[in-house]
């Protein structure tokens, strides 16, 4: 009886459709609307597609790392075998043997993730933990094999090819140009976004959320947690093989080597964490970053994977909540109205920071340049200035640079730590006063 | 139909043994529905072993476990869960990085039968949500709505702790030492609230605290070096000489010292 009158009361805060996630979901469909309109350059066009379905891709390996808590290193078998079915049902397509339209193609690619997952998953799912880290690292380098030995399926070192452009046109439409597939893609990003986070909002996504946090609790309020993590890995393997169908859409070749390897299961792993595993959007930034490391990194050093590794390294130690901890704490303190004093810190950091950054890359430099290009005579030009790789000055001047940069980052770092925990503790004051109100 | 004919829990010549060690050597036990009873014993006797094996978490080397007149030993804790029997741990077993409210929420979702489901949202299950706001209300955790497990007090997580145990509706409860590390205070009062949330259940608990025991129980169950020796209403329990020869002895006469 009370029941009745009490439910009634607004005890569920939560909104499916208010306000704020209107905005965000708008802002989010308006931005991929927009993007290619304002970046209008054919290498900002081939990012942005690869933005667009690496989001997907990155999602779907957090709904098992951030949300799950399992640490796959073989998401590249799902994205990768994805492709390899969506590749083959193009040229099947354009035979005229499969009356499947290149919209519907990203599907395929899901659906065959999807059936993978369910053979491949069942094994892997019945451990957690480092046993499924294992399996899944044993699942990729198994998979990454067979793909060389059946040069038929796979294509061999060449590859598999396609034509995406095998439908009649409609509306103008054929695919053809590179905008067209980034507006597939970019609609298959926005429903797969929303798709996975309406998944976060369901009981088995709940529950997934659960068996992270604690497994062993879970199996005492009836629920079966290698079920639970099979049926999130199954999910994850759908939406992994819709991007991996985009990718081959994109690019209209796959390769074995490249796509189903476990190194490329090792870089999703890297950008969803390095993007944020704990927070849904996270892996969105992560994927943003994957594309501008490797397109635009890659151009500017050939040590861009040591900078990488690098960087990987810092955020793990000091930010292992990735760039999406990193946002949320600010805004955080900025709803305390808190962000502004700590300004002039964030610059003193970045500044100091930056000198260090400095230094070590010019040692980097050299050293790639001394192994590398040592043909090219001793003299290299690094960010404008030309160093003499066999100088000691130049040696010298670069030890020195780093060291002052380290010394006055952590006097900076030890001034702002300070100032941090003393604002926490503020802010935690102020929520306490009003808690007591 | 005779209140004896089934019983709630009955365990019936349960043996276990870890290696050579036999842990439980032929434990029988037979709890009536809505029953309280107490489990005591000296450290190492086997209690928490005993639970573990009702509830799934290890399987007996052999005997029966029957709940509800239903064989579950050797069945896995969550089947085990599903027909009715529920448990909570020595050591705080909650979902750390969920709030209270989404802790109670998950466990109402099984019994409330959405299991699996990723085809409907949560916020739109009301049952669900009405009944972990009732639960919440229940351990007077509804100020902490949305406070995450971790951040409660040692206190606050126990009583989560025997909410998510009695989320799903079961009707035997097992409480592995549910006051353990509490002050005397926060113990009398949590007592009170375990009466009060297992009201017309069939309560299974391990306890240390005598005075806890005999406030609590209808019925105490003695468990010596894997044992059952006594198996009797607390004053029978009190009077066993068997009882208090192995194990009761000083701790019976301090709980009456303090006025029992």
């Amino acid at each position: 009886m009370t029941t009745t009158t009490s439910s009634t009361t607004s005890y569920h805060r939560f909104k499916p459709w208010n306000v704020g996630r209107i905005v965000i979901w708008s802002l989010f469909a308006l931005m991929l609307i927009v993007a290619p309109m304002l970046f209008k350059s054919s290498l900002a066009l081939t990012m942005l597609s690869q933005i667009g379905y690496l989001i997907i891709i990155c999602l779907s390996y957090n709904m098992l790392l951030g949300q799950g808590g399992m640490l796959s290193f073989g998401h590249a078998v799902y994205t990768g075998l994805g492709s390899f079915i969506a590749i083959h049902a193009m040229n099947l397509a354009s035979k005229g043997s499969l009356p499947i339209p290149l919209v519907f193609i990203p599907l395929v690619g899901g659906l065959a993730g999807m059936m993978f997952a369910v053979l491949l998953g069942y094994v892997t799912t019945k451990k957690a933990g480092t046993t499924f880290a294992m399996i899944t690292l044993g699942i990729g380098e198994l998979v990454a094999s067979m793909a060389l030995m059946f040069p038929e399926f796979f294509g061999g070192e060449g590859g598999i090819t396609t034509d995406r452009v095998y439908g009649g046109s409609f509306l103008g439409i054929n695919f053809g140009p590179a905008i067209q597939v980034y507006y597939l893609i970019a609609a298959y990003c926005f429903v797969c976004t929303a798709a996975m986070f309406a998944f976060t909002g369901t009981p088995l996504g709940r529950i997934l959320n659960a068996v992270r946090d604690n497994p062993e609790r879970v199996e005492f309020i009836g629920y079966n947690t290698q079920r639970v993590r099979y049926f999130a890995f199954i999910i994850a393997g759908f939406f992994a093989g819709i991007g991996g169908g985009l990718t081959a859409i994109n690019f209209e070749i796959i390769t074995a080597a490249d796509s189903v390897s476990v190194i490329r299961s090792g870089g999703y792993l890297l950008f969803t964490f390095l993007g944020g595993a704990t927070f849904f959007f996270g892996p969105i930034i992560g994927a943003v970053l994957l594309v501008f490391a490797s397109v635009l990194l890659s151009e500017l050093s050939k040590a861009w994977l040591l900078y990488l590794g690098l960087v990987f390294l810092f955020m793990v130690m000091y930010a292992p909540g990735g760039v999406a901890s990193l946002i949320m704490m600010n805004l955080r303190l900025a709803k305390f109205g808190k962000l502004r004093s700590l300004w002039p810190s964030y610059l003193g950091l970045a500044g100091t920071g930056l000198v260090a950054v400095l230094g070590a890359a010019c040692m980097v430099e050299m050293t790639y340049h001394l192994q590398l290009n040592a043909a090219l005579g001793p003299v290299m030009s690094f960010m404008g200035a030309s160093l003499d790789t066999t100088a000691l000055s130049s040696w010298f001047g670069s030890v020195f640079v780093l060291l002052t940069g380290l010394g006055l980052f952590e006097l900076c770092r030890r001034q702002f730590r300070q100032q941090w925990s003393q604002i926490q503790e503020e802010i935690e004051h102020q929520i306490k006063r009003g808690e007591a109100l | 139909m005779a209140q004896n004919a089934t019983y709630a829990l009955e365990l019936r010549d349960l043996r276990k043994s870890f290696g050579k060690t036999e842990i439980i050597r032929g434990a029988n036990l037979a709890v009536n529905a809505g029953e309280r009873v107490a489990i005591i014993g000296p450290n190492g006797a086997g209690k928490s072993t005993l639970f573990n094996l009702i509830s799934g978490r290890f399987a007996p080397t052999s005997g029966e476990v029957i709940l509800n007149g239903q064989r579950i030993d050797g069945k896995k804790p969550f089947e085990i869960n599903r027909m009715g029997l529920s448990r909570s741990f020595q050591i705080t077993n909650i979902f750390p990085n969920l709030s209270v409210f989404e802790n109670l929420r998950c466990g109402v979702l099984w019994s409330m039968g959405y299991k699996y489901t990723f085809l409907r949202f949560l916020s739109g299950l009301h049952d669900a949500n009405e009944r972990a706001k009732q639960l919440m209300e229940m351990i007077k955790l509804d100020k902490k709505r949305d406070t995450l497990a971790v951040n409660l007090t040692y206190a606050e997580q126990r009583a989560l702790e025997i909410g998510i145990t009695i989320a799903g509706g079961a009707n035997v409860i097992l409480l592995d030492e549910p006051t353990a590390g509490m002050s005397r205070s926060e113990t009398t009062r949590f007592i009170h609230l375990i009466k009060e949330v297992t009201e017309g259940r069939t309560l299974l608990t391990v306890e240390h605290d005598m005075g806890v025991v005999f406030g609590l129980a209808d019925k105490i169950a003695v468990v010596v070096y894997g044992e059952v020796i006594a198996f009797d209403t607390p004053d029978k329990v009190r009077a066993n000489a068997r009882v208090q020869e192995a194990y009761l002895g000083s701790a019976v006469a301090d709980a009456q010292a303090e006025g029992h």
